[in-house]
């Protein structure tokens, strides 16, 4: 059967919330009432990354792009659009309604600055059809490597990519699978990390719901690099909607003869497993992970040896991460130089960033190297809401840092983030204003790391909480003169000595902070003041007399009772009382209420 | 999958399918879909036109909608507009036509003439 058209309803997790699932089905019954479903071919996708704007339907032929779509929309398009061909304006993407065009998604400046490679084919194939992903050139790559190159020449390519871990560590991943290569055993494992904990980060998750294929492709490639014939998938199990079309992609995959025995006519055979994480984030360390994944409590241990000698069930085994192994397959079919020519010096390729926080265009984006954090504000993520200032960006999650506002024209790469204290991490990116207190950041990373510490080494398990206790006191208006010392001495200590990356990299929020907002941890201890208005201990809400007309409309909104007076005539918030809701200060016409 | 050879097969068969959502530098086939067009016979004019393409494996072509463009008394219409912007405006078409306009046009680049308005408002 021949379709005329294709309505492409995109099935992420956000979309997914936001009633997907009801508008496919509208799709399905509309069509069917007005005769066409034979015309009109309705496709489930993964993420097209601007959550932001969704639930997103694209229509093909003329690449409409509709935003924000409800059930009750798909009436208008499928009776305007479909059937009599008039693009419904209203809901076109971003555009002014005046403009009678509607714009391919690549034309949206939110698309326009973006380099797409390991979300190649996210929002643009039905993730559970195997053939929409051969359609675009997949496992071609895999059947490249088995029938025309050796697993040193596979290795070399990667290695001359100049690709990095792409989880955080920014390792490179060519070395690492030389030092798998070299060893000789029985049996040999590749694992494919796909435990995403940072707070704010959903990369991994959308490139699984949008493209599985990529990630069973490019294991296989590295199965056959360092001669292994398992692969392990550790996922978390709180990502149903990507098990889901995971485990779905394996099966289309051994059906397929992708996955088994003797892939391509040659010696070469591969499985893949899946293993549900239980939503721990220090199983996001390559040594927990594989624990775990050995169904033993999730811990890590010391290194060396590291796993490309002993690693699951102590053998030689390489683990990466869900969007290095998305990038591999192109790599493959394009070559080193085509990879190395994107980016910077020492950072190649692209990275995908989940934008969150104070920003407009919350979503998923990938960009070259290289890309300042400006224009993936402003001009990607388009700007900060209400026109507030941007005050920091953080990256790198529990594990990161900040990047201040005047370094906000550094490119973003792996070395220029660590040197700003920060670090790549896995892609997760809180865009932060005026209004929010770093002290208080600081504090919720800590709170996290708090709770996630698995509780094995000392340093972690004691040193995170006191650093949490002593930033509640600060936040709580009992900060004292040496408070920033103990808080350094602590960050110094517990970096030196914890046994793993989630207790090496906790303090960094801190310390970050720290460099760059010092000012704002003197205000709360010294002045017993937050700057931003956010730490509720330390501001009071007051009524400007000379503005109050005593109209006792904040006196009937106070759900505590603070506020008291005559009317006609200045009222009075008793401190004693307020709870620091802002109930008050909302509610009042005059402004006459104010934080301090 | 036995060879590199069976993985293009699927791979031709599959990206006919997925064909339609590329639409760089194609040329188009217009329908006219308003009410005017629908009531006069333009919904298996279309279809003809997507089945007659995807039958000759012809990918450098999209069908699209479009509204009433004032000739009522001439639809079924459609335009075939080349990738240089060149139009050509067919008027009173049937499903058979349609066809007929695949195969000479598009396939073989040779307009047809008694098809198209010039030639049918002489009469």
């Amino acid at each position: 059967m021949f379709y005329r058209s294709h309505v492409l309803v995109c099935g992420g997790t956000g979309c997914t919330a936001s009633q997907s699932n009801e508008i496919i089905k509208q799709f399905e019954k509309l069509l069917e009432d007005n005769n066409i479903e034979n015309e009109v071919k309705v496709v489930k996708t993964g993420c097209f990354g601007l959550c932001e704007k969704g639930p997103i339907v694209v229509v093909y032929p003329e690449g409409a792009t509709y935003s924000r779509v409800t059930p009750d929309d798909v009436k208008e398009i499928v009776s305007e659009h479909l059937v009599k061909g008039r693009i419904v304006k209203r809901l076109l993407l971003g555009e002014k309604e005046a403009e009678d065009v509607s714009k391919a998604l690549e034309d949206v400046g939110f698309f326009k600055r973006q380099h797409r490679i390991a979300l190649r084919n996210c929002g643009v194939i039905n993730p559970e059809n195997i053939e929409e992903y051969i359609a675009r050139e997949g496992y071609l790559a895999l059947g490249k490597v088995l029938t025309e190159m050796s697993p040193a020449q596979v290795i070399d390519i990667i290695k001359k990519s100049g690709l990095r871990g792409r989880g955080g560590g920014g390792f490179p991943t060519g070395l690492k699978w030389e030092f798998a290569s070299k060893p000789q055993a029985d049996q040999k494992y590749v694992c494919c990390n796909a435990d995403e904990g940072d707070p704010g980060a959903f990369m991994d998750r959308s490139i699984l719901e949008g493209d599985p294929h990529s990630v069973i492709e490019a294991m296989a490639i590295a199965g056959y690099a360092i001669g292994a014939d398992k692969g392990f998938i550790y996922v978390r199990a709180e990502y149903p909607i990507a098990v889901t079309r995971l485990n779905i992609a394996l099966k289309q995959a051994k059906e397929y003869g992708l996955l088994g025995r003797n892939i391509f006519g040659t010696d070469f055979s591969f499985d893949i497993e899946i293993r549900l994480g239980a939503g721990a984030f220090v199983c996001g360390e390559e040594t927990a992970l594989m624990t775990s994944v050995e169904g033993k409590r999730g811990e890590p241990r010391p290194r060396p040896p590291f796993p490309a000698n002993k690693g699951l069930w102590q053998k030689p085994t390489i683990l990466n991460n869900v969007e290095t192994y998305a990038n591999i397959p192109a790599i493959i079919l394009n070559g080193p130089e085509w990879f190395s020519g994107i980016g910077t010096e020492k950072s190649k390729g692209t990275k995908v960033f989940a934008i969150g926080g104070k920003i407009n265009n919350t979503g998923l984006v990938e960009i070259p190297m290289g890309t300042t954090l400006r224009e993936v504000i402003y001009d990607i993520g388009g700007g900060i809401p209400n026109e507030k200032k941007f005050k920091a960006a953080q990256t790198g999650g529990p594990s990161g840092g900040c990047i201040p506002a005047d370094k906000i024209d550094t490119p973003i790469d792996y070395d220029n983030l660590t040197e700003l204290g920060s670090m790549m991490g896995s892609g997760g990116l809180i865009v932060m204003d005026e209004d929010n207190c770093m002290v208080d950041i600081a504090k919720f990373f800590l709170d996290f790391t708090v709770d996630e510490s698995c509780g094995k080494c000392p340093p972690c398990r004691i040193g995170t909480k006191r650093m949490y206790e002593i930033l509640e006191k600060i936040t709580e208006g009992r900060g004292e003169d040496g408070d920033i010392e103990k808080l350094e001495l602590l960050a110094k200590n517990i970096k030196a000595s914890a046994l793993c990356g989630l207790g090496q990299t906790a303090p960094n929020p801190i310390l970050s902070t720290l460099r760059y907002f010092r000012d704002e941890y003197e205000a709360h201890i010294y002045e017993k003041r937050c700057p931003a208005g956010v730490c509720k201990a330390l501001l009071r809400y007051v009524i400007d007399e000379d503005k109050c007309k005593g109209c006792s409309l904040c006196a009937r909104k106070c759900p505590v009772n603070a506020i008291s007076g005559e009317l006609r005539k200045p009222y009075h918030i008793d401190q004693s009382i307020c709870i620091k809701c802002g109930a008050c200060m909302e509610t009042c016409k005059f402004g006459a209420i104010s934080k301090v | 999958m036995k060879s590199l050879a069976e993985l293009k097969a699927i791979r031709e068969k599959a990206l006919k399918e997925i064909n339609l959502r590329d639409n760089a530098d194609k040329i188009r086939v217009v329908v006219g879909m308003a009410t005017c067009g629908i009531a006069a016979g333009a919904r298996p004019v279309m279809n003809a036109f997507v089945e007659e393409l995807n039958k000759r494996n012809i990918k450098n072509v999209n069908v699209l909608m479009t509204g009433c463009v004032g000739a009522c008394r001439l639809e079924p219409m459609a335009e075939v507009i080349d990738a240089r912007g060149e139009k050509t405006t067919y008027v009173k078409l049937d499903a058979d036509k349609a066809r007929k306009i695949v195969v000479e046009h598009l396939v073989n680049g040779r307009p047809v003439i008694e098809y198209t308005i010039g030639e049918t408002e002489r009469e």
